[in-house]
């Protein structure tokens, strides 16, 4: 008899510090212990505290251990799993109270989050199919196709108020509706997963804990618009989801709930996988839809609109992995369940995946209209080393900085857009004092001169221009005009470019130079960083006082700049510095700055 | 997103062509199947040499300009090489705010060897890369698809010796 369950991580996150080789070592020294017909272990999708992985969680007690080594294992084993005795100094901080340890959920991580999107990651085998349908999994889809009409299920995911979670905030509703208006015949359910913007992963880790509720929620839009086909557009540089969506969907096919007459009723629907290839721009609709046309991945104008002519020039729907994700639960839980949650405009939960300087880096899923600082200081821990908090970014390289006066804004899609943001795909980006917003903006603008298609020049030409100005501005040479040149080519790109790439663009730029101005300023007047990042505007400088005289530094620097007798204060010739910082590192008393 | 065609000479084996050959009568029928395509030619050579692009091109019947089209679009289609130490560095926002374009430095520099290039020996490879999703880690470099996490730049000398 099974006593006891052992989860293990398997996203990428946890995976990528090892969790593999937890695993086969806890299998290995459960069998050593004879436990193997009382303790089943499980790998997971993301439990969502990726900075604290690999990440254990032995039930049923609920016991959280954290940053697991292959070495604690035996020790989970013989004391935990054999004597019943909590390994106490492995178990997350968190939830060491006093003598008791506390639930997951009890933790401030946990408990003001609210988990529907989220709700099979981390607590299923995401390649077991019969832990998915013991969770209610296909539960909907059999409700659709028995007992609903497929406008009938349009409806409700009209009244229950979901909006694309892909960034643009789309009613889905809307969305399926016009393409199940139009005529009869081959139609096309697509699901974005490429998941562009770097530093989010939300999607990610629906697809490699929780694939099939995708999956079951593309059949039911097959259904709903009176599709057969579906495609799901993934990111190659994802194998583990790949993997996992790959298995879920010969399995889904084995049990019959994908293929020809499922559950009998006469619908017929198939998935097949499309690998992108790392182009930012096929995360648009219509370059997504060329791409899996196998042509370079360019927009094209719109209208005509996908929902009319889409991939292969046939009526199509594209819909974000996080999107999907909802659809079952709102279809078996109802749609005024579904509207409880969020705000007027903008139901139910939004997942964010949290970086950057942050105590809790990991994903969290909070409903609509939680302010980002219930996110990043209850949820997500505040900010690590005792650093200023300085602006929260949304939205990767189309969204904009947020500053601390807006931190207690409470987030939808209206209200990221009113303060020079966008909600964007769940990409939440926390950056401190030591972070330069000018250099912020000018990383988002390489990144779209990189991305950028070529195919409109306002997006091509404005783009580089742009990022020509702030080269200048970050090394020295700018004036305040360059300022004002700036916010005008902003301004152009936007309205001018073809596609959503090109029209946000300006975005990162645009809301630090409404925000953080001061900053712009210090770089072209007083020719100063503040933040001591832009490597031309600082010098390296030893403090006398500080300084021992241990030569240390002397003995690292890469080009002989430093200079000084043993015991004496040294010093840094800024003609031969290169700035690379390593002197920093290695002066033990901290007599090394950047100004 | 310019790429740059590769100086190194195509050494293709019979059981590579073999392997691609199969790879494209596999997909002979799927409309839309260029990617896939290339993408495992990728896979079988570890590159696209232009040689391999050609042959694509004649044996599905789709010009050469086309193909070439495609494979320069994406970023995910290497023109070089890897070298035996493959080395990418995330840049994505997440690694970049903590640091990450300073450990990418400090590769380059201990290297002698410009980011997106390959030694000429073929020994290192050193790449940028956007999120791999280990952002929970950040900043990460891979070698070898090895994932290392929570880097400062203090270690990367380390890290690297174990691959000299
Ligand atoms: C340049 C660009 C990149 C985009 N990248 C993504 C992406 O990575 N993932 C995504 O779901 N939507 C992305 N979108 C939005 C999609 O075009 C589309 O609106 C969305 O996938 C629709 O699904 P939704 O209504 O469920 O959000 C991007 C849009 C633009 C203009
Ligand atoms: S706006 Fe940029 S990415 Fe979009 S079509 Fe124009 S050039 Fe291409
Ligand atoms: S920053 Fe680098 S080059 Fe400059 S003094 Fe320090 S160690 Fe030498
Ligand atoms: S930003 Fe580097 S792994 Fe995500």
């Amino acid at each position: 008899m099974v006593r006891s369950t052992v989860l293990i991580c398997g996203g990428t996150g946890c995976s990528s510090s090892g969790s593999a080789k937890i695993k086969d070592k806890m299998v290995e020294e459960i069998k050593a212990a004879g436990l193997e017909n009382e303790v089943k272990v499980v790998v997971t999708g993301c439990f969502g505290l990726c900075a604290l992985g690999p990440i254990m969680i032995v039930y049923p007690e609920g016991t959280f251990y954290s940053r697991v080594t292959v070495e604690d294992v035996p020790e989970i084993v013989s004391e935990h799993l054999l004597k019943g005795r909590i390994v106490k100094h492995l178990a997350y901080d968190e939830t060491v109270k006093d003598n008791e340890i506390l639930s997951l959920n009890d933790t401030a991580f946990y408990k003001k989050q609210k988990r529907i999107a989220l709700r099979n990651c981390g607590v299923i085998n995401p390649e077991n199919i019969d832990e998915y349908i013991g969770t209610d999994g296909y539960q909907a889809l059999g409700k659709v196709l028995t007992e609903m009409q497929p406008q009938e299920v349009i409806d409700v995911i009209k009244a229950s108020g979901l909006r694309g979670r892909g960034g643009a905030g789309f009613p889905t509703g809307m969305k399926w509706q016009f393409a199940a208006n139009q005529p009869a015949g081959k139609k096309f359910v697509c699901c974005n997963a490429d998941e562009g913007d770097p530093g989010a992963f939300m999607d990610r880790s629906i697809l490699e804990g929780d694939p099939h509720a995708l999956i079951e929620a593309m059949a039911i839009a097959g259904y709903a618009i009176g599709s057969d086909q579906g495609y799901v557009y993934v990111r190659a540089e994802y194998p583990i989801a790949v993997q996992r969506l790959q298995i879920a969907l010969n399995q889904a096919r084995e049990y019959g709930l994908l293929g020809k007459d499922i559950f009998g009723t006469g619908f017929n629907f198939d998935i097949e996988l499309r690998l992108g290839a790392g182009a930012f721009v096929c995360g648009e609709e219509t370059a997504l839809m060329t791409s899996i046309e196998g042509k370079r991945g360019e927009p094209r104008p719109r209208p005509p609109f996908p929902a009319v002519k889409g991939l292969y020039g046939r009526p199509s729907i594209l819909n974000n992995v996080e999107t999907y994700a909802n659809v079952a639960q709102i279809i078996l839980k109802g749609a005024d369940w579904f509207k409880s949650m969020g705000t007027e405009k903008s139901s139910g939960t939004k997942v964010f995946a949290l970086g950057g300087k942050i105590k809790n880096t990991g994903l969290v899923e909070v409903p609509m209209g939680t302010t980002l600082r219930d996110i990043i200081y209850e949820i997500g821990g505040g900010i690590p080393d005792g650093k200023k908090f300085k602006a929260a970014q949304t939205g990767g390289p189309s969204g904009g900085c947020i500053p601390e006066k807006h931190l207690d804004t409470p987030i939808d899609f209206e209200n990221l857009a009113a303060i020079g943001s966008i909600m964007g795909s769940g990409g939440l980006i926390v950056m401190d004092e030591d972070n330069c917003m000018v250099d912020i903006a000018k990383f988002f603008l390489e990144f779209t001169v990189d991305e950028s298609c070529g195919k409109c020049t306002p997006c091509r030409v404005g783009t580089v221009r742009m990022l020509e100005i702030l080269d200048k501005i970050t090394s020295g040479n700018g004036t305040l005009e360059d300022i004002d040149k700036l916010e005008e080519l902003c301004n152009y790109v936007k309205s001018a470019s073809l596609c959503g790439l090109g029209q946000t663009a300006p975005n990162p730029v645009l809301s630090t130079l409404q925000y953080f101005r001061d900053e712009y300023v210090a770089h072209v007047v007083d020719k100063k960083c503040p933040a001591g990042v832009c490597k031309n505007l600082m010098r390296y400088v030893i403090i006398e006082d500080k300084c021992k005289g241990c030569t240390a530094c002397a003995r690292k620097c890469p080009v002989g700049a430093i200079t000084g007798t043993v015991k004496q204060p040294h010093v840094i010739d800024a003609e031969k510095c290169v700035k690379c910082g390593v002197c920093i590192e290695t002066c033990k008393f901290g007599a090394i700055v950047k100004q | 997103m310019k790429k740059k065609p590769t100086t190194v000479a195509f050494k293709g084996t019979h059981e590579q062509e073999l392997e691609l050959d199969r790879l494209i009568a596999a997909h002979k029928d799927d409309p839309g199947a260029l990617m896939p395509v290339l993408q495992g030619a990728q896979e079988i050579y570890g590159y696209l040499p232009e040689e391999v692009q050609r042959h694509i091109g004649l044996a599905m019947g789709i010009p050469f300009e086309q193909v070439y089209g495609v494979s320069t679009f994406y970023s995910q289609f290497s023109l070089n090489p890897k070298g035996e130490v493959a080395i990418a560095v995330c840049l994505g926002t997440a690694c970049y705010v903590k640091g990450s374009g300073g450990i990418l430095d400090k590769i380059s520099s201990i290297l002698d060897l410009a980011v997106g290039e390959t030694s000429r020996d073929g020994k290192y490879s050193i790449e940028a890369t956007r999120c791999i999703g280990a952002c929970g880690l950040a900043p990460v470099l891979t070698i070898n698809n090895e994932v290392y996490g929570r880097l400062t730049v203090a270690q990367v000398e380390g890290i690297l010796k174990k691959y000299m």
